[in-house]
């Protein structure tokens, strides 16, 4: 029992310490002197008195709102001993592969930089800071010259490197025994199976109402979906953040998902939001860096070409820019098995005080990074509050679609549940596929990787994406993947090749995620 | 509370298997290892704390002190105590753990000599032990230094000098000065650690390459 209590006022006070430097701090202190104006705040019982009118005008639920928050997002302290690595990853031979994969990364980079002798950073011209100030709107008129530029990596690059990930404690036979994984990922994670998930998604299960499925034409109104709407207005109402993420594991409709995924990912747009946003902006406009070079091209290469998504390619270049530019994002390497790239300012290597990140949010984009933000275009059309939700949706989920780690939510862990789940309720397919050299991981990754952005229909990539935040855990891509494979069973157990198999899954527009 | 790390020696792990251990084909399941305390007597065990390398359940018996003509034998303190959930996966596998003297289940006053005793029935690997391993006592409850005399003796009140009129109460400014002095500290402890946002030094981001650590 003295371990508990003494867990919980370490959870207490790392969050505490987390929310004194936060807005809300400085905005609940000004509001208790203000209250102090107030006729039934009485000196005697001053705490007593302020807590209750916090709790009247609505501030208490807000502190809520940013505790939870802060605890969906942060691990738990961890054991005194540990060192802080341990915290961003514990296994020992994960965070040595993450490094050797970030090496391979920085060098790819520094290779690009030399042989197209341009800089890894530049601070514009005058004349050229105005220009991009002027067009700032429609950057994606610009056609520069991107055929030298090469993506630094691709999904599949990824995908081979966790093929060869091994445990070196592990025994990695040769010969086939019933310790050989019989997909591509070989190392022992613990994944959930099926009664544990049904266990864990409770609130996806037949007889339970989901939008998607129960608000369709066929289906009368008055069945779930009036009632669903009517929950989700009052939960918007009460402004509370974990009501809505409990609620939004039903789906979300349309028209209330903009306020409910601000609400659960804690995103108010205050005045110093949007001024920190101009301030991104200022950033770009200031310092030419080469990663977005990688950005616009990514752009080009992605998001416009894709039906749903090339209106909004001006916006994704004013999201992408300046989160490349976004100091605060570093913050959330304390739990990311990844680290920041680091460089020095040129002539002063190896002095520490003239150590910088590169690029200024530590996150180098890869081939598909674009499609992140994509679908969010459709929900938020203000800049800044399409920027806040995309960063925040990235440090809570996204990075651990590419990175290294043993989180259960991480991109090996899911490739393995895929897997795993595959063999076990679909064994002739996984055999058949496998005897033709189609590893069926092979096909699912990209979708994974992309949290199946760019691959569904934008209206079930929604629905898919409002259950990873109900839920606050990306194993649902993975069950969805397998869900997929599936559904298309029978005409893949006909194919006799990867390229057919391929093919096969190409279109996943057609399906009804739910 | 307070604790003090007790220097000690581990021995060398001891595997405990059926049969030869050159002939047989599987890799031992149970290992052993012995921890003495050679340079300090017999104390109370406050905390073990260690670094689990794929040992799946762990126990520890402990040999204490008993008076006079007994000989001291071995009790069982943990029993089984579980580090890894699912011995085949990794979860638990590398992680940081800390036993407490509450959780024991027998009382350790005079610990002499321990033995942990480490289990994995799986075979998918191929080593486990548990790592730095730490022994903890009881800290002293009150800090040990010496109080100046006049602080622990303190002498008796004397009477205080009549003031002039007009002058404040000193007990009552003495209080407001405490006051601002203790809210000056709180001030002080309680910076943030947000951070300002630039990223370049001095209005420059002029970078070599990156760097490889």
């Amino acid at each position: 029992m003295l371990q508990e209590e003494s867990d919980l006022s370490l959870i207490i006070a790392q969050i505490v310490q987390k929310l004194k430097g936060s807005n809300l701090y400085s905005q609940l202190e000004r509001q208790a002197w203000a209250s102090l104006q107030r006729p039934e705040i009485k000196l005697e019982s001053l705490k007593e008195d302020i807590k209750e009118f916090f709790k009247i005008s609505g501030w208490e639920k807000k502190l809520q709102n940013a505790v939870y928050s802060e605890l969906s997002v942060f691990p738990l302290p961890s054991h005194p001993a540990a060192p802080p690595e341990h915290l961003k990853e514990p296994l020992v031979y994960m965070r040595k592969a993450q490094g050797s994969w970030e090496k391979r990364i920085l060098k790819s980079l520094n290779s690009m930089c030399t042989e197209l002798s341009i800089p890894l950073a530049r601070k514009r011209p005058v004349g050229e800071q105005k220009e991009l100030l002027n067009k700032w709107n429609e950057m994606g008129t610009d056609e520069p010259d991107l055929s030298l530029f090469r993506p630094v990596y691709a999904p599949k690059d990824f995908l081979e490197v966790l093929i060869n990930l091994r445990n070196p404690n592990y025994e990695n036979g040769d010969s086939l025994s019933f310790r050989t994984h019989l997909g591509l990922i070989q190392v022992p994670l613990k994944v959930k199976d099926i009664p544990e998930l049904k266990e864990c998604f409770v609130e996806l299960g037949l007889n339970i109402g989901q939008l998607g499925i129960d608000d369709s034409t066929q289906v009368p109104p008055e069945l779930f979906e009036n009632e669903h709407v009517r929950i989700g207005q009052k939960v918007l109402a009460e402004q509370d953040s974990a009501a809505a993420q409990q609620y939004i594991r039903q789906g979300s409709p349309t028209a209330l998902r903009a306020e409910l995924w601000a609400l659960i990912l804690n995103i108010s747009s205050q005045p110093e939001d949007v001024l920190y946003y101009e301030q991104l902006k200022t950033n770009v406009i200031q310092h030419d860096l080469l990663v977005d070079s990688l950005i616009y091209k990514d752009v080009k290469l992605t998001a416009s070409n894709d039906d749903y998504y090339f209106v909004f390619e001006d916006y994704l270049y004013q999201v992408l820019l300046c989160f490349s530019r976004d100091t605060s994002v570093l913050s959330h390497f304390a739990y990311n098995s990844a680290s920041p790239p680091k460089s020095y300012i040129r002539g002063k290597l190896g002095l520490e005080e003239y150590a910088v990140f590169y690029p200024p949010n530590g996150v180098i984009p890869f081939h598909g990074f674009s499609m992140y933000v994509a679908p969010l275009c459709f929900l938020y059309h203000e800049p800044s509050k399409l920027y806040q939700i995309f960063r925040e949706m990235y440090v809570r989920f996204f990075f651990r679609l590419h990175s290294i780690s043993s989180h259960p939510s991480g991109i090996v862990s899911l490739c393995l549940l895929f897997e795993t789940l595959l063999q076990t309720y679909l064994p002739q397919l996984f055999y058949h596929l496998r005897e033709i050299g189609a590893q069926p991981l092979r096909i699912s990754f990209k979708w994974m990787v992309r949290a199946f952005s760019g691959y569904l229909a934008t209206d079930q990539l929604l629905l898919l994406w409002d259950r990873i935040l109900g839920y606050n855990s990306l194993e649902i891509l993975a069950v969805l993947a397998a869900a997929v494979f599936a559904f298309r069973a029978v005409n893949l157990m006909e194919v006799t090749s990867l390229a057919a198999a391929e093919a096969v899954l190409a279109d996943l527009s057609t399906l009804k995620k739910t | 509370m307070s604790r003090i790390l007790v220097p000690c020696h581990v021995k060398g792990t001891v595997a405990l298997q059926v049969g030869d251990v050159r002939t047989s084909q599987g890799r031992p399941g149970v290992l052993v290892i012995d921890v003495t305390f050679p340079s300090v007597a017999p104390f109370e065990l406050q905390e073990i704390t260690f670094k689990n390398y794929y040992t799946a359940f762990l126990s520890i018996r402990v040999r204490q002190h008993t008076s006079a003509h007994t000989p001291a034998k071995w009790v069982t303190c943990l029993r089984d105590y579980c580090l890894m959930p699912d011995p085949h996966s990794e979860e638990g596998a590398q992680e940081y753990v800390s036993l407490f003297k509450h959780q024991m289940l027998c009382d350790m006053a005079r610990v002499l000599e321990l033995r942990l005793i480490l289990r994995q029935p799986s075979p998918l690997w191929l080593s486990f032990t548990v790592e730095e391993l730490q022994i903890y006592q009881q800290g002293p409850k009150s800090p040990s230094m010496t109080f100046p005399k006049w602080l622990s003796h303190p002498v008796p009140c004397e009477q205080p000098a009549l003031l002039c009129e007009g002058l404040p109460d000193p007990s009552r400014v003495s209080s407001e000065v405490q006051q601002m002095w203790a809210l000056t500290e709180m001030i002080r402890a309680s910076h943030t650690s947000t951070r300002i946002g630039r990223f370049d030094v001095d209005g420059c981001y002029d970078l070599n390459l990156l760097s490889y650590t």
